[in-house]
């Protein structure tokens, strides 16, 4: 069943656009800049990448005529004919199979699952084959596939529609693992996982889709054909509010939730910066460990099950490489470990702005 | 019949013997018995009148019976009070009393005759799509409806009532199923299960495996797939190459049949079949009915975007609802009295669902953890204990901000 997002429903996204108009607002008032929408951006990407390469191939459920249940795809079909963007068969292990397959034959397939939890049947694909396929021939095959997954909370929608699966991906080497935050990241960095000749599971927050920025999507795009190496996203985290009192770490849906907390907490009088890490594999340790090192106290920010996840893999990595900087254990604001809830118990879930702020007045602080 | 051999035991000699002893209780060939008939069965034409014998689309071994008048008349009344449930719930999502709701208007012959065609210890297994035939098969309205409300992600007990809990993962349920009716015959119980998927949902790799495992342990199941034509937005055409969904089950060694999906008489007499002859040890069957969605996916669904008004206009003038009224009027089995009975009944189910759906019971932040396990683990109470004092925290400031 579907639950598309209503632009009411993604309630805390405010915080992402106010952060990226704050500081693309006199540029944009001066450009006259328009407001871009994640969706937009997404679909942009998709349609020059198409422009770009013939290899290129679209397909999943729903994703030709009907522009995909999130219409992401809206209107490829229409532009680049039915052999670029079509519809399969209802059958996800079937997409993810034949995508490899086509990716042994030089094509670079994107793919659609339709919800985060209805990827479940591809697993075997993408775990045992997709994952795998480059060091089993010891670097004979590329898999140049892009896996994209609308994924996360803050949508209400109903069982089955809002698992936080990103950990058991970044669990299996051999996938990358992006998680854009931003309107500017959803173009670029689902143009890099395209380009990537290793396959990219590409989660796509879906309270984020109807949240938008103003940007000038025709010089990202430029600055991204020109290759400019500034625009690269993968492994590269960005600080997306500088501070001095502590860090938080977040991405995707986290990132918007991490702002708003940075944001009150500053009313208070504590300077906290935030990490969007943008890739979740490949990591960018480095950006990481010197604002933790700089702040010396860190909270990881993240909607999956705490346990044996991806937080849990970051505030080890912040131990171990920090831990003589650190004033504080490193704490995690996360998911609980219990199966993601209805609609209605979903706000006692997620982490939130108050469960960040909590997390923060622990970290040990004097006098 | 004996009880046919279960698994390693089968022998080459047994599947052949148990294919051949099925098709001669009948008189026909085992590949008549496996192919459906022609066509689809349709005992009632579009306009509710019965067509004559040779017209139903039926065949030597596939001939069909007229359930009885008590039996329509009872199913009629199921079919009209499901109507008015599709109709209510879909109200209360545009009301915001419920998070979505995904309609079986225009299929709830089929959702009807599903749940009549079962026995007290039977078992089903719906989909999201199913909750009419959920609600007929004796399940409390407001239970049902507690999945798309929100509150938990399922409702009601399925062990209590012998109904799977309405699965949204596409045909996972069907395995269950099977094994429900593999666990039933290891115990020697007389239970039959209907599985229930969609059109789009067969192309799954779970719709085969379920197929061919009911198959070779010859399990009483009988799968039945609601073909509404779309899958969201793709169509049939686009979903398989198949000459029909039902021939899919000749592949796996298990009789299918076509059935007008909106053709109340045949469902009933087609269904009630095929759970006889999965009693009676003929093993699995497979059962497509043609139907159609009226309304959209779901509410968050544009059903303009993928198909035509004039298609939908064709399926209105096969509504059967209307069919099933006209044939029962006609036959006098119906008359203003009776009418009158079931408008009370299918309003006093409205009333039901909006009271029921009205109420506002604030949700149990607790129940998160509640039922992970059935013991608790220390983390799990550790994490309770946390939230419950933020909570508790939250309590206070907001009182202190008040005062
Ligand atoms: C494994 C899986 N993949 C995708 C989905 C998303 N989805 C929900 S309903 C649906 C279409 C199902 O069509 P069909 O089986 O014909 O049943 P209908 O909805 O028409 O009753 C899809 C793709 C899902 N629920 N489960």
């Amino acid at each position: 069943m579907t639950v598309t997002t209503s632009s009411d429903a993604n309630g805390n996204v405010s915080a992402a656009t106010a952060r990226a108009s704050e500081r693309a607002a006199e540029h944009a008032e001066a450009a006259q800049l328009q407001p871009v929408t994640f969706a937009k951006a997404l679909n942009t990407a998709l349609a020059d990448a198409l422009e770009a390469s013939d290899d290129v191939v679209l397909f999943g459920e729903d994703i030709g005529t009907l522009g995909g249940v999130f219409r992401i795809t809206d209107g490829l079909t229409d532009r680049f004919g039915e052999h670029r963007c079509f519809d399969t068969p209802l059958a996800e292990s079937g997409i993810a199979g034949m995508a490899a397959g086509m990716a042994m034959n030089g094509m670079r397939p994107v793919i659609e699952m339709q919800f985060d939890a209805f990827a479940y049947p591809a697993l075997e694909q993408i775990f045992s084959h997709i994952a795998k396929m480059h060091n089993r021939t010891r670097g004979g095959l590329k898999m140049p596939i892009v896996i994209r997954i609308p994924y996360a909370g803050g949508i209400g929608g109903v069982e089955h529609h809002c698992d936080s699966s990103e950990s058991y991906y970044a669990h299996t080497p051999g996938l990358k693992v992006y998680a854009p935050a931003t309107v500017a990241d959803a173009y670029r960095m689902l143009r890099e996982a395209i380009d990537s000749d290793d396959p990219v599971v590409f989660f796509e927050p879906k309270k984020l889709y109807w949240s938008k920025d103003r940007l000038d999507l025709d010089a990202l795009r430029a600055s991204y054909d020109d290759g400019a190496p500034a625009s690269r996203s993968e492994g590269k985290a960005v600080i997306a509010r500088e501070g001095s009192d502590a860090t938080l770490v977040a991405y995707g849906p986290s990132v918007p939730t991490a702002l708003a907390a940075a944001a009150a907490a500053a009313e208070e009088g504590r300077s906290i910066e935030v990490v969007d890490l943008r890739t979740i594999v490949p990591l960018d340790d480095a950006t990481i460990t010197a604002s933790v090192r700089k702040t010396g106290r860190a909270v990881v920010v993240a909607e999956t099950p705490g346990f044996a996840s991806v937080a849990s893999e970051l505030v080890a990595r912040i131990q171990e490489r920090c831990f003589h900087s650190l004033a504080a254990p490193v704490l995690r604001v996360t998911g609980f470990d219990v199966p993601f809830p209805a609609p209605k118990l979903e706000e006692f879930f997620l982490p939130s702005v108050d469960r960040i702020l909590d997390a923060v007045d622990e970290l040990q602080w004097e006098g | 019949m004996g009880t046919p051999p279960i698994g390693a035991d089968a022998r080459e000699e047994d599947r052949a013997a148990y294919l051949d002893e099925t098709a001669r209780k009948f008189g026909i060939s085992v590949e008549d018995y496996l192919l459906p008939t022609d066509g689809s069965i349709r005992i009632l034409d579009e306009t509710g009148a019965l067509r004559p014998v040779g017209e139903q689309g039926t065949a030597p071994g596939h001939e069909y019976p007229l359930p009885e008048a008590g039996d329509l008349l009872e199913a009629y009344e199921a079919l009209v009070v499901g109507r008015r449930v599709n109709d209510q719930n879909s109200a209360l999502v545009r009301q915001g009393r419920m998070a979505v709701y995904p309609s079986s208007h225009g299929q709830e012959a089929c959702q009807v005759a599903a749940a009549l065609c079962l026995g007290a210890d039977d078992w089903m297994f719906p989909t999201y799509r199913d909750s009419v035939a959920v609600m007929t098969k004796g399940i409390d309205p407001v239970e049902t409806m507690t999945l798309f409300r929100g509150d938990w992600h399922g409702g009601y007990d399925p062990k209590k009532y012998k109904v799977g809990i309405q699965s949204t993962p596409l045909t996972t349920q069907l395995l269950h199923g099977v094994g429900v009716a593999h666990a039933a015959k290891l115990r020697g119980e007389d239970t039959v299960v209907l599985a229930m998927c969609g059109d789009g949902a067969t192309s799954e790799g779970d719709f085969h495996e379920a197929l061919n495992f009911a198959a070779v342990f010859k399990l009483p199941v009988v799968f039945f797939v609601q073909n509404n034509q779309y899958a969201i937005s793709v169509p049939l055409a686009h979903q398989t190459a198949a000459p029909s969904l039902a021939h899919k089950a000749v592949g796996y060694g298990m009789a299918g049949e076509r059935v007008d999906g909106n053709d109340l008489v045949a469902l009933l007499a087609v269904l009630r079949r095929a759970v006889r002859l999965a009693r009676d040890g003929h093993g699995p069957l497979l059962v497509e009915a043609h139907t159609y969605r009226m309304q959209a996916h779901t509410n968050a669904d544009d059903a303009t975007r993928y198909r035509q008004d004039a298609e939908v206009q064709e399926w209105l003038a096969k509504d059967p609802v209307t069919r099933m009224r006209a044939y029962l009027r006609s036959e006098s089995v119906l008359d203003d009295a009776g009418e009158a009975r079931i408008a009370e009944a299918a309003e006093a189910m409205a009333t039901r669902l909006r009271d029921g759906l009205n109420e506002d019971v604030a949700p149990d932040p607790e129940d998160l953890f509640r039922y992970v396990f059935t013991e608790p683990t220390t983390q799990l109470q550790e994490q309770r204990a946390r939230l419950v004092d933020e909570l508790a925290r939250d309590a206070a400031t907001e009182t202190e901000g008040t005062r």
